[in-house]
C-alpha cells in the first residue's frame, strides 16, 4: 500500500516538474549548470571505471579460454560486446546513480529542510520544475555522451591490457573488435542510457523533495534515493532488453 | 489588507488553529504574538498557502485565496514577500544573486535596471560591500537583512516575517524591527510579523493579535496590551520578574 502511495506521489510530482517553465532563459542557464555538475564532473570516474572494466573483461576472457580451437580474436569481440551491451549503459548507470543520485537527493533535501523550497514557492516559482527539470534534461542530454565515452575507453582499456600483459596480440584484438559488429547494440545502449538518466535524476529528487525533519533524514533520503534508483535501473534493464533485443 | 475568517488547521488529531478570524491592515505592522508552539508559524504558513487549511476563508484585498487554482496562487504570490524564521537564503547563490533572483525570474527589467534595484534594496537594509559573499559567510543579522532585501525587491503588497529578530542581540533586533516597520509605512505594505519578543511588540506593534493554543484570545494595540485583563495574555506579557514589577507600579 505504502509503495502504491509513493508511486502516486512520484507521478504527481513529475506532473508539476514537466509543466511550462516561468522563464526559459533561466531554465536554460540552470540546464548548463547541471550539465557541468552532473555530467562533465562525472567524466573522470566514467573513464577510470571503463578502462579497468575493459581490461578485466579482456584478461578474464583470456584466462578462461583454454580451448586452443577458439580463435583469440574472439576475446576482442567479447570485450567490445560486453561494453556495448551491458557495461557502458547499465554499470555506468549504477555508478552514476550512486554519485549523482546522492548529491541530488541531499541538495534538494537540504533545500527542503532549510525552507529554501518554501521560499521559492512563496516567490511564485514552481519549485519542483525549477529544481528538478534542469537536472533531468541535463542528464538526458549528457549521459549518452558519457556512455559513448565509456564504450570507447573500455574497448581501449581491453586493448591496453592485452598488449601490456601479452594476453593476445594487438592485431588479434583489433580484428576482434571489428568482427561481426552490430551497430544496433549502440542504439540499444543509448536508449537504455536515456531511460536510466531519467531514473537517476528524478527518483533521488523525489526523495529529497519530500524530506521531513533534519540533517539525519536528508542523509536517509539520499540513501533511499540511491537504492531505489539502482533497483529501478536493474528492473528497467530487463524490461528494455526484452523489448529491444528479443 | 488581508482578512482571515474562521480558519481551522489540524495536524493528525492535534488542532493547531481553532476558529481564527482576524483582519490585517494595510500600511501597518500587524503582529501575531504568542508562546512558543502556540501556532504563529502555522498561522502565517496557512495564510500564504504553504499549509492547506481544513476550513475557513482567506481574502487578499477581497481576492478569495482558498478557491484559487495553483496558477492563480502563483500569480498572487509574486505580490508577497516572506522572511522565514531561518532566513532561507539560497546558499548556492551570492548575496547579490539572492536579491536579484526574483527579478530574474519575473521582471522584464534590463540587467542594468535590475542591478540598480538590487543596490537600492541592499542600501535600504544598510548592507554594503557584501554583494559577492555567500550566505554561509554572513552573520545572523546580516542574513536577516539580505532576506529582507530579497523580500522587498519586487515591491510586495504583502510582507510576512516569521520571528525576524530571533537569535539576534537586543540592539540588532531593534534595528531589524524598525527596518521592517519603516519599510511598511514607506511602501504602504500589509505587513504581518510573528514574534514572542515583548520588545518588538512595544517597539513596532500597531495592530496586535494574541494567540494561545491555536485560539485568538485577544486583539488590540500596544497601548491596550498592558491594561488588558485576559489571563493568558497577562501571563505572556508579564512573564518575567522585571515585567511583573513594572506591572505592580502601573
Ligand atoms: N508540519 C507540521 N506537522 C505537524 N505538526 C506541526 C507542524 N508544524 C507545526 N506543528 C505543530 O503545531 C503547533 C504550533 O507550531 P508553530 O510552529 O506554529 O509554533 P510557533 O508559535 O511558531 O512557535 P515558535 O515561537 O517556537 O516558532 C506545534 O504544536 C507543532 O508541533
Ligand atoms: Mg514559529
Amino acid at each position: 500500500m505504502k509503495i502504491l502511495e509513493q508511486i502516486g506521489k512520484y507521478f504527481i510530482l513529475m506532473n508539476r516538474v514537466f509543466s511550462k517553465p516561468e522563464k526559459n532563459k533561466i531554465y536554460y542557464r540552470q540546464v548548463l549548470k547541471e550539465i557541468e555538475s552532473l555530467g562533465i564532473n562525472s567524466i573522470g570516474i566514467v573513464i577510470i571505471i571503463s578502462i579497468f572494466m575493459g581490461a578485466v573483461i579482456t584478461l578474464q576472457t583470456r584466462y578462461n579460454l583454454e580451448n586452443p580451437l577458439i580463435p583469440l580474436y574472439l576475446i576482442g569481440l567479447t570485450a567490445r560486446d560486453s561494453m556495448l551491451l551491458e557495461f557502458s549503459s547499465t554499470i555506468v548507470g549504477l555508478i552514476l546513480a550512486g554519485k549523482v543520485g546522492s548529491s541530488i537527493a541531499s541538495e534538494i533535501g537540504h533545500m527542503r529542510i532549510t525552507e529554501q523550497i518554501d521560499a521559492l514557492e512563496i516567490m511564485g516559482v514552481n519549485s519542483a520544475s525549477f529544481l528538478i527539470l534542469p537536472k533531468i534534461i541535463a542528464a538526458v542530454l549528457f549521459n549518452p555522451i558519457l556512455t559513448l565515452i565509456s564504450m570507447f575507453v573500455g574497448v581501449f582499456g581491453g586493448w591496453a591490457a592485452a598488449v601490456v600483459t601479452g594476453a593476445l596480440t594487438s592485431t588479434d584484438y583489433i580484428y576482434g573488435i571489428q568482427y561481426w559488429f552490430i551497430p544496433f547494440y549502440i542504439t540499444y545502449s543509448l536508449v537504455k542510457t536515456v531511460v536510466f538518466a531519467i531514473i537517476i535524476t528524478s527518483v533521488p529528487a523525489f526523495f529529497g523533495y519530500y524530506v521531513k525533519g533534519g540533517a539525519l533524514e536528508v542523509g536517509r533520503s539520499s540513501t533511499k534515493g540511491v537504492v531505489t534508483s539502482s533497483v529501478l535501473i536493474l528492473l528497467f534493464n530487463v524490461i528494455l532488453t526484452q523489448l529491444l533485443l528479443a | 489588507m488581508i482578512r482571515v475568517e474562521h480558519i481551522y488547521k489540524k495536524f493528525n488529531t492535534e488542532t493547531v488553529l481553532n476558529d481564527v478570524s482576524v483582519t490585517f491592515e494595510e500600511g501597518k505592522t500587524n503582529l501575531i504574538i504568542g508562546k512558543s508552539g502556540s501556532g504563529k508559524t502555522v498561522l502565517i504558513k496557512s495564510i500564504i498557502g504553504l499549509h492547506p487549511i481544513d476550513s475557513g476563508s482567506i481574502f487578499y484585498h477581497d481576492r478569495d485565496f482558498v478557491s484559487m487554482t495553483i496558477k492563480q496562487k502563483q500569480e498572487l504570490r509574486r505580490e508577497m514577500g516572506k522572511l522565514f524564521q531561518g532566513s532561507a537564503l539560497f546558499d548556492s547563490l551570492t548575496v547579490d544573486d539572492n536579491v536579484r533572483f526574483p527579478l530574474d525570474m519575473f521582471s522584464k527589467m534590463t540587467t542594468k535596471e535590475k542591478s540598480k534595484r538590487v543596490n537600492f534594496c541592499l542600501d535600504r537594509v544598510n548592507l554594503h560591500n557584501v554583494k559577492s559573499l555567500y550566505p554561509a559567510e554572513l552573520s545572523g543579522g546580516m542574513k536577516k537583512r539580505v532576506a529582507i532585501a530579497r523580500a522587498i525587491v519586487q515591491n510586495p503588497k504583502y510582507l510576512f516575517c516569521d520571528e525576524p529578530n530571533s537569535g539576534l542581540d537586543p540592539k540588532t533586533a531593534i534595528v531589524i524591527d524598525n527596518l521592517i516597520s519603516d519599510i511598511t509605512h514607506e511602501f504602504n505594505i500589509t505587513t504581518i510579523v510573528n514574534t514572542h519578543d515583548m520588545n518588538s511588540v512595544m517597539e513596532i506593534g500597531e495592530k496586535i493579535m494574541f494567540i494561545h493554543q491555536g485560539i485568538k484570545c485577544w486583539e488590540g494595540t500596544k497601548d491596550d496590551i498592558l491594561t488588558s485583563n485576559d489571563k493568558y495574555l497577562n501571563d505572556f506579557v508579564f512573564a518575567s520578574n522585571l515585567a511583573k514589577k513594572i506591572k505592580e507600579t502601573l
